[in-house]
């Protein structure tokens, strides 16, 4: 393999123009998490860059998901600052990171069973729409969010599902129910964590199509976590790797495939996990 | 685009489906079959006429039943059906415990039976004891829901237990004002000719009292189930985190939930007391009241419109026969023993209760009808 890290990218988004020439929509400085004695994320000090598509990639454990889990409020930091569109918002609940911008689908499927798929999804269409205290309307007066579902679910190829229940679907189905409520948030930031694990050899092409689409319109910044290296390079403008809770690299596709340290401590392993 | 057509096509399917049972039965397969459906329970007409037909016959009850005794018990029955689908917003549509949701009855119940006996003037006492329940339940429940539902929740149980404890103490401490243990009775003081046509005294007035108290707040509570508010409410009962995660404030759902939980148990609690002309802290405050209405909820159907309403009528009904079978064993004086243990059996083999039960089956002869 070549390991010459200089190769120039042709990719107009890359090095430092983009650098100088875009703004940070989510930075985190010194960003850490123990949990106990062990350090799940340590250190991390890494910037996002609008409307790019930023992978993160690092072997199991490696505190890819509870970086996530940081930058989206379900986990507070032992310490260091996230900073949203220049506000620091590591103290924000949830709720309110969501109506700033940031949306996020879950590596292990959070959907609500014993509600039916269109209502899942409905529910983030409500949500966007900011109808929250409405008590005295019947939920079907507000009927452009049902029609507003739809066309989420129909991206995601799951409109034929929408009135069985969430708990009835196939895991691959309930994979792409998690996409079709974060695609219905319509938020600026979208945080993707794995989300064709588990899917079908079929359906992962139609995620993937979902996910290209979203990135070539421009208009919004996705972070995603991902095992599938090929797939990782083909949509990444940068990647940055984590190991053991540290950055490790953050760079263009060809930088990370060609850095010695990553090559030895992840990809080497990783690719012939990939192959079986 | 065709997806139009489906659209308004499932629209007609889901309006014969949202029954006053169950609201969240899934309505048939969309994209499917395009078969019609010719089963008969989700024909709009058949469950109309089911309504009106039940609802007459409850209204004629008082025409064709003349025992006192009978209009007594579906009296009470409605009552407590109220009490129960206040629980049941709690425990089936938030997904939260109370161990003190009779805290809120029982302040109603004293509520109208201090009124009775300090305000000689009918109409007002009358008036002042429901406006003094909904003010009074409103702040309670707002207060226990501030202190406890940020938190896990096993804590609003036992915060609601705590909370519910501290009435029962007052009431059986404060012996001027509550006549302590022992209670007291009102009947005496009851108006004979309420704002000139309702005499509290007649059995026939209070069953109508009681019937459209309940028919009200079904109405209220399926609408309020059917909002944007009470769609979210159930998305938090199945998921609370990811509904936080979508952008809604969790902590001011459950809290909408618990006052209106708590006001309609107060209320309901005005209109016991009018029926049973009695308080005492055993009678409408105790922790058994709640233990009663969970059980209601939970033989009924947790998280569906009608459970606690057939919930209610199941447990009045059969411990009103039990106790009359205490001559033969005085362990049918523990009625509620024996309740512990049908509570058991049906969490072990029917966890959706009666109503739930039904709609599962409907539900499963509909899935087949459509494939
Ligand atoms: N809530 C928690 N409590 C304790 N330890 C945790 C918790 N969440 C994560 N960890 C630990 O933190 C480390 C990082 O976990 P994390 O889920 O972030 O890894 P990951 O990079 O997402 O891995 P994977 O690729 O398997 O999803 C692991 O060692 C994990 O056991
Ligand atoms: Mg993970």
């Amino acid at each position: 393999m070549d390991t010459s890290a200089s190769v120039k990218s042709t990719d107009s988004l890359q090095g430092d123009e983009r650098n100088s020439e875009r703004n940070k929509i989510i930075e985190t400085v010194k960003l850490t998490k123990s949990f106990g004695g062990h350090t799940a994320v340590s250190d991390v000090s890494l910037s996002i860059f609008d409307k790019e598509l930023k992978s993160i990639i690092g072997p199991n454990g490696a505190g890819k998901t509870t970086f996530f889990n940081l930058l989206s409020g379900q986990m507070k930091p032992t310490s260091g600052e996230i900073f949203y569109k220049g506000n620091e918002i590591q103290n924000l609940p949830p709720h309110k990171r969501t109506k700033l911008g940031i949306g996020r689908s879950f590596q292990i499927t959070n959907v609500f069973p014993t509600l039916t798929v269109l209502e899942n999804v409905r529910l983030a269409v409500q949500a966007k729409h900011n109808i929250h205290y409405s008590m005295f309307r019947h939920y079907k007066y507000y009927k452009h969010l049902e029609e507003e579902a739809y066309q989420s679910l129909e991206k995601v190829k799951l409109e034929p599902k929408a009135e069985h229940l969430a708990s009835s679907l196939a895991h691959g189905e309930k994979r792409k129910l998690e996409i079709a409520i974060l695609l219905s948030l319509d938020t600026q930031l979208l945080l993707l964590d794995e989300p064709t694990a588990g899917m079908s050899v079929d359906e992962v092409p139609q995620i993937i199509e979902v996910i290209e689409s979203i990135r070539d319109q421009r208009d919004r910044t996705i972070i995603l976590i991902e095992h599938k290296i090929d797939l990782v390079k083909h949509l990444s403008d940068t990647i940055a790797v984590l190991f053991h809770g540290k950055k490790l690299a953050d760079g263009s596709p060809e930088e990370i495939m060609n850095n010695d340290q990553v090559q030895s401590a992840y990809l080497g392993g990783l690719y012939n996990d990939a192959e079986d | 685009m065709n997806i139009k057509k489906m659209y308004s096509k499932s629209e007609a399917v889901a309006g014969g489906g949202t029954s006053g049972a169950g609201t969240e039965t899934p309505k048939g397969n969309r994209a499917g079959t395009s078969k019609p459906m010719k089963n008969p329970f989700q024909s709009m007409t058949w469950q109309k006429a089911a309504w009106i037909i039940s609802l007459l016959i409850l209204f004629a009850v008082p025409i064709l039943v003349s025992k006192n005794s009978t209009l007594f018990m579906l009296t009470n029955i409605f009552i407590w059906a109220v009490f129960a689908m206040s629980y049941n917003l709690l425990l089936g549509y938030t997904g939260i415990i109370s161990f003190g949701h009779a805290m809120f009855f029982g302040i109603g119940a004293y509520c109208f039976a201090l009124m009775a006996r300090h305000i000689p003037q009918g109409e007002l006492g009358f008036l002042f004891a429901f406006g003094l329940t909904v003010v009074i339940c409103f702040l309670l429940s707002l207060v226990v829901g501030l202190l406890s539902l940020r938190l896990r929740d096993t804590f609003y149980a036992l915060i609601t237990l705590a909370v519910a404890t501290i009435f029962v103490i007052i009431a059986e401490q404060w012996r001027t004002m509550t006549m302590g243990n022992d209670g007291f009775n009102f009947t005496a003081m009851l108006s004979r000719d309420l704002f000139g046509f309702i005499d509290l005294l007649d059995r026939q007035h209070v069953y109508y009292i009681a019937l459209i108290f309940l028919v009200s707040m079904f109405v209220v509570l399926k609408r309020f189930i059917d909002s944007p508010v009470g769609r979210t409410l159930q998305a938090i009962r199945d998921n609370e985190d990811r509904v936080s995660s979508l952008g809604f404030a969790v902590l001011n759902y459950k809290l909408i939930s618990n006052i209106i939980a708590g006001v309609m148990a107060g209320l309901a609690g005005v209109v016991y007391a009018i029926s049973i002309r009695f308080v005492s802290p055993d009678s409408v405050l105790g922790v058994e009241n709640t233990i009663d209405v969970l059980l209601m909820t939970v033989i009924g159907g947790v998280g569906t419109m009608l459970g606690p309403i057939i919930g209610a009528g199941v447990v009045e009904v059969s411990s009103h026969y039990l106790m009359g079978l205490s001559h033969i064993h005085p362990i049918f004086e523990r009625w509620v023993i024996l309740f512990g243990i049908v509570f058991i059996l049906i969490i072990l083999f029917f966890p959706a209760g009666i109503v739930g039960t039904i709609n599962q089956k409907l539900r499963g002869k509909k899935k087949e009808g459509a494939s």
